[in-house]
């Protein structure tokens, strides 16, 4: 596979000035060591050195090697730094939302060393130019990796595919309709036709687009009590079904963005016990929360898709606990004032999630479901890093330094006011969390001291 | 009887050519050794001969054709046949005529031989079925064009001395090409290595159940070939629907330097054009030495000749 060259972000323009790194390097001891490719979970050291791993294990538990920076983990959590698959901003076209700059702030201090992008921006993400583009801002701007996803439709309308080939020559890795459904059958075959000669990857929000037409909210007795136009969660598996059908037919590879309810996990355990090339994510939205939520129309729980019963919450819980989920995403989307606080079926779908995302993943260990944190891993790092063929995702030597050090039993609440992302529009207000990143560490550099917060 | 070149006993004995699925080796080879010495006279001052005088042809294009039709038309006349093009758009087919009507109103006037070009796969066999005459499938839809497959391997032999063995590479829009099909029957007969290169939007169905070895990256599939044959890229699929653009198009699939690299130092460029330069073919590689291109449209001419003769010697006496 010919991929991708992810934008390494540039420590320089970090606000904090940090000392010069000694010529040894940095040695995290004392440290809890977490690998989701290997299945460790021990004690140990870690030594970063040119910004890559340098080395890891037992032995550098309480032996720091000469001339190095010294940072006591105090036991803490070491592990790979998240991966988020599916982020949306609001560069370039509506920066007031947020930019890659104001994202990259929000996934350094949420744990995210790579953030991938949704090409549903203004202009869309549909020519190389603009995947160009995407790099130059991150290279110049971002605390952390940034990777884009490009169009799979000229401006995500749904009809021409994108220059698959030179697009993914240029960085892109992989090609998606952001957040609307191919509706055109003939589209999607040929898409997941075309791109299997490149070997790239089919992202698919699978949302019959005129079933869910106007909904904003699942359909069931909250919704009929509420008296908003809601969408069956029979318009997500129809769209899924359909895929699964073409991905059959043509052999392309395929990834359901977000997946929701039981009968879509059901689909996607059969496609994959036939040994077809499918994978699906689900939303932390959708593991830790559910339309009860909504209450009295608060509109930060509009998202898309929307929020299901308690039920498919636990399923999908159980898919990630199977392994039949492969990633969660943070679906990180910033929406303004202005468009939220409004009547609940006119407001905007999306909430903010980088800055949350591991806090609120960690509620599904602590919780009965008891997802062991190996598991959270896979999903959260190793697996998005293997689907989108990105680096990190696991403790290599001789890999890129991408590490956050995690207090799994830190309480906090969370204060919408005090996130990084320019828009506020988290459902996690005023929630109780356990568990924070303390730091994080992209390519070496320290991009997040907890330390160093007010 | 004094036996000679053109009254020895034909090797080639249908009423009909409408397909090249099912002629034989030596079917094939005896009308190319016929057109290779058409070929030839065709050099010479005097190419006209009497072979179908008093002999009717009927050129019937419901699609619109500049080279085949006129190459038609110059075979015809140079053997001594009444040549008549019809033009359809003028025709009663824009009144409403179905085919087999036209069909049926053509073969009263009595024509020997009727060349077809017909948009619609199947319909020249349709229409061969309702008249008296010999008829010659010039291109129906997506499904055949012998003449283009015969002048190719004719183009092919006089270039290398044969066709048996060498690899020939078929590259770009398969799926819609009545030029691929005919020419992976004629090639495979001649014991030629088909491969055939395409993205898979552009592949049909099942495309080894053809013989031939598939390849979806062009690199990969031009490695060794004797013969490069590009094909033309219709306009209306470039649009995103079997292929983002024709930039991309030409990026993967078009035949530049760098990709005939890979082919044998001595491989031949052949294209059945019109060509799209800068789409399928990149324009100094059209005007390169090693394209055989003219020689092509020469041949073409030859070979419908040769055609011609044959069906008119299986015409019935009066």
């Amino acid at each position: 596979m010919t991929n991708p060259k992810t934008a390494r972000s540039a420590p320089k323009s970090t606000e904090k000035r940090r000392p010069a790194h000694p010529a040894g390097g940095t040695v995290f001891i004392n440290a809890r060591l977490l690998d989701p490719a290997t299945g460790l979970d021990a004690p140990g050291g870690l030594l970063v050195r040119d910004g890559l791993i340098a080395d890891f294990g037992p032995h550098l538990r309480r032996n720091a090697p000469p001339d190095t920076e010294v940072i006591d983990c105090k036991g803490h959590v070491l592990a790979p730094g998240l991966i988020d698959a599916q982020v949306f901003t609001g560069e370039p076209g509506q920066e007031h939302r947020e930019t890659l700059k104001t994202a990259s702030y929000a996934a350094a201090a949420g744990g995210v060393t790579t953030i991938v992008v949704m090409p549903d921006t203004q202009p869309v993400i549909d020519q190389v130019a603009l995947v160009d583009f995407i790099q130059r801002r991150a290279r110049d701007n971002a605390l952390v990796h940034v990777a884009t996803m490009a169009a799979m439709t000229r401006g995500l309308a749904g009809e021409e595919m994108t220059e698959f080939g030179l697009l993914q020559r240029a960085g892109a890795v992989a090609f998606t309709n952001g957040k609307s459904s191919i509706a055109n059958t003939r589209v999607m075959r040929n898409a997941l036709l075309y791109a299997k000669d490149f070997d790239a990857l089919i992202v698919h929000h699978t949302e019959d687009p005129y079933l869910s037409k106007n909904a904003s909210m699942n359909s069931g007795e909250i919704s009929a009590r509420l008296g908003l136009p809601a969408v069956s969660k029979a318009a997500e598996t129809i769209v899924l079904e359909r895929d699964i059908r073409l991905v059959e037919v043509t052999g392309g590879r395929y990834h359901a963005s977000t997946i929701t309810c039981q009968e879509s996990l059901d689909v996607i355990r059969a496609a994959k016990k036939r040994g077809l090339p499918v994978t699906c994510g689900v939303s932390i939205n959708h593991l830790t929360l559910n339309e009860n939520d909504i209450g009295s129309y608060r509109s930060f729980f509009k998202v898309r898709p929307p929020l299901r019963t308690e039920a498919d919450r636990l399923a999908m819980v159980d898919g990630i606990a199977s392994g039949d989920i492969d990633v969660i995403v943070s679906s990180h989307d910033p929406q303004d004032a202005d468009v939220k606080r409004r009547p609940f079926a006119e407001a905007a779908d999306g909430a903010v999630g980088l800055e949350t995302l591991l806090s609120a993943a960690l509620r599904l260990h602590y919780g009965a479901e008891e997802v062991t944190l190996l598991t959270l891993w896979k999903a959260l790092s190793l697996n998005p890093a293997n689907l989108l063929g990105l680096r990190g995702g696991c403790l290599v030597k001789g890999e890129p330094a991408d590490l956050i050090l995690v207090d799994l039993g830190e309480p906090w609440v969370v204060n919408k006011e005090l996130l990084r992302s320019r828009s506020k529009n988290s459902p996690f207000d005023d929630s109780k969390m356990q568990g924070r990143v303390l730091r994080t560490v992209v390519a070496g550099e320290t991009v997040f001291p907890f330390a160093a917060e007010p | 009887m004094a036996p000679s070149n053109t009254s020895s006993a034909s090797g080639f004995n249908r009423r009909h050519l409408l397909t090249c699925e099912g002629l034989t080796a030596s079917e094939i080879t005896w009308l190319l050794d016929l057109a290779d010495k058409t070929a030839d006279t065709n050099r010479q001052v005097h190419k006209k001969s009497a072979l179908l005088s008093g002999r009717t042809l009927i050129n019937l294009f419901f699609e619109a054709s500049t080279r085949t039709q006129s190459s038609f038309e110059l075979a015809g006349k140079r053997l001594g046949a009444d040549v008549m093009n019809m033009n359809v758009s003028a025709s009663s087919v824009q009144k409403g005529e179905t085919l087999i009507d036209t069909a049926m109103t053509l073969n009263a006037m009595r024509p020997d031989i009727i060349v077809v070009r017909h948009h619609a796969a199947g319909a020249v066999e349709l229409l061969s079925q309702k008249v008296d005459c010999s008829v010659i499938n010039a291109g129906d839809g997506a499904h055949q064009h012998p003449t283009q497959a015969l002048l190719d391997a004719l183009t092919i032999r006089r270039a290398k001395g044969r066709v048996a063995g060498l690899v020939v590479a078929i590259c770009g829009d398969v799926l819609h090409s009545r030029v691929a099909r005919s020419n992976i029957n004629v090639l495979n007969a001649l014991g030629a290595r088909v491969r055939i290169i395409a993205p898979s939007t552009l592949l049909p169905p099942q495309p080894a159940r053809f013989g031939v070895e598939v390849f979806t990256d062009m690199w990969a599939g031009l490695e060794g070939a004797d013969i490069v044959m590009m094909l033309r890229l219709q306009n209306e699929r470039m649009q995103g629907s079997y292929i983002p653009s024709s930039r991309e198009f030409f990026h993967f699939f078009g035949l530049d330097q760098e990709k005939l690299d890979r082919a044998k130092p001595d491989a031949l460029i052949m294209h059945p054009g019109p060509m799209n330069r800068g789409v399928e073919i990149a324009s100094t590689i059209a005007d390169h030495s090693r394209s055989v291109i003219r020689e092509q449209v020469e041949m073409g001419v030859a070979v419908r000749m040769a055609v011609l003769e044959a069906l008119a010697r299986n015409l019935p006496k009066p």
